[in-house]
């Protein structure tokens, strides 16, 4: 049966040879790959307006990990934020922003920028925190300054632990950025929103398909990142928190 | 901005929507712990499995929620069963992990002295080694409903969601009293969710407590 704009539909067969078929067709099909709506522009949105978010988030909770985890006080407040954090869905959270914010871009780029605060200030504050005590004092004993203890000894001891967090948020915002369609922002989530909308299965799939691949690709630089730093290969993934508590002695197993 | 009348007209949608939130949850979390205890019991001690399983699950924990449910949508259509693929998917890798971790922390001098007392295998399991591992699986029903409760937003995209259709309706019809009404309920069930279940976690384990962990 055609569809206007010759999408064939197959919403509702439950066919998965037609659907993978006429998602293949999709990708194939030239005028997919060009314009506001092809694949390249749809994919720089993506990773663009994530980005974004990482690193503003990043400019606000590196610093405040940084200077809570060496005073090694606030700490309640950094719980509490990562607490509040994982308790308020990104769903809610870009719906809520809009009629503050407008559509799109405005509401998606502060939503996404909270959702990527918690991991990563709790993982600077934890990583800090659990640096070998000894190490410290041998930094202090060595005549260094609080800062140059900070800089030197404390934030390359606990970088891995810092990446893990960059990692999470990285993860999360690819992610949520698929949500921003919903709020009339870009990304690949247009593919996504869009096809349950036409009901065009192919666009709903192909949509699936480069969102999950951008978001594997995201876990697995970040986790390549950090087992450069470790030095080891390591399976453990540290990104999901084994006990609720991220001050209870180990941010993860 | 809050309008009462609008609440009040809406009751009877926010409170159905309310219970179709902890519906969703409850079952997502409830299969996701009777196949996360199968697998886990399947694959402990089992090496060569134990990496393929985790591996697989972490992945699907990995894939974006909306992207999961895209891409079971032309599949098994805008059903209930859709919604609870992709809320499955990803409690798997949580609980697991958790259980896994949980059972692998059971110190070995209590499993020698349970050999000792002539417990089987199972007698071993269920009155040593579960109760052991207990505050690690709490911990991880505990985040994987938390988590579960925030997900299910999304499944709005595919009419149902709870809360996520009230925050839906609200954003479709540029009504801003819904929107803060969905927001703020969805927010005040993930925040009793943790504290509840980190309340009945020390509950049941009041072992732990006497240790001060």
């Amino acid at each position: 049966m055609a569809r206007p704009g010759g999408h064939p539909l197959v919403a509702g067969t439950g066919d998965v040879m037609a659907v993978l078929t006429s998602t293949i067709a999709w990708f194939l099909d030239p005028a997919h790959w060009t314009g506001v709506d092809g694949v390249p522009s749809r994919t720089g949105e993506h990773v663009i307006l994530s980005v974004l978010a990482v690193v503003i988030a990043s400019a606000i909770a590196l610093p405040a990990g940084l200077v809570v985890g060496h005073a090694d006080r606030g700490e309640r407040i950094a719980t509490a934020v990562a607490g509040i954090g994982r308790a308020v869905p990104s769903y809610a959270l870009l719906i809520l922003f809009v009629p503050f914010f407008g559509l799109g871009f405005s509401s998606a780029l502060p939503a996404l920028v909270l959702l990527a605060i918690p991991p990563i200030l709790v993982n600077t504050v934890t990583g800090i925190r659990d640096v070998d005590a000894d190490t410290v004092e041998a930094g202090r004993g060595m005549g260094m300054t609080g800062r140059e203890v900070l800089m030197d000894v404390e934030v390359p001891a606990a970088l891995p632990v810092i990446i893990v967090g960059l990692r999470t948020s990285a993860v999360q915002v690819v992610a949520t950025t698929t949500l921003a369609a919903l709020v009339a922002g870009g990304g690949l989530g247009r593919y996504i929103v869009d096809g349950f909308a036409r009901q065009q299965d192919d666009r709903i799939v192909a949509g699936a398909f480069l969102v999950a691949v951008l978001a594997i690709v995201t876990e697995r630089f970040f986790t390549w990142i950090q087992r450069q730093l470790e030095g080891r290969p390591g399976t453990l993934r540290l990104d999901v928190p084994i006990a609720p508590s991220p001050f209870g002695g180990r941010v993860a197993d | 901005m809050i309008r009462w009348d609008v609440i009040e007209g809406n009751l009877p949608l926010i409170a159905s929507k309310l219970l179709e939130h902890l519906a969703l949850t409850a079952v997502a979390v409830g299969i996701g712990l009777a196949i996360s205890a199968l697998a886990a019991y399947f694959i402990r001690g089992r090496k060569r499995l134990v990496g393929p399983v985790t591996g697989t699950f972490s992945l699907l924990y990995t894939i974006p929620s909306l992207a999961l449910l895209a891409f079971l949508v032309p599949v098994t259509h805008l059903s209930f069963l859709t919604a609870e693929i992709a809320l499955v998917s990803c409690t798997l890798f949580i609980l697991t992990r958790n259980i896994l971790a949980g059972l692998a922390a059971v110190p070995t001098d209590a499993l020698e002295a349970a050999d000792a007392m002539g417990y089987g295998r199972f007698g071993r399991l269920w009155h040593v080694e579960l109760p052991l591992a207990l505050p690690l699986i709490m911990a991880g029903i505990r985040i994987a409903t938390v988590t579960t409760l925030g997900l299910v937003m999304v499944t709005a995209l595919i009419g149902f969601g709870g809360l996520g259709q009230v925050m839906l309706r609200g954003y479709n019809f540029r009504n801003d009293t819904l929107v803060l009404v969905g927001f703020v309920l969805t927010v005040a069930l993930g925040l009793a969710a943790d504290l509840g279940l980190g309340w009945l976690g020390r509950a049941v384990t009041p072992w732990s407590r006497a240790r001060g962990t």
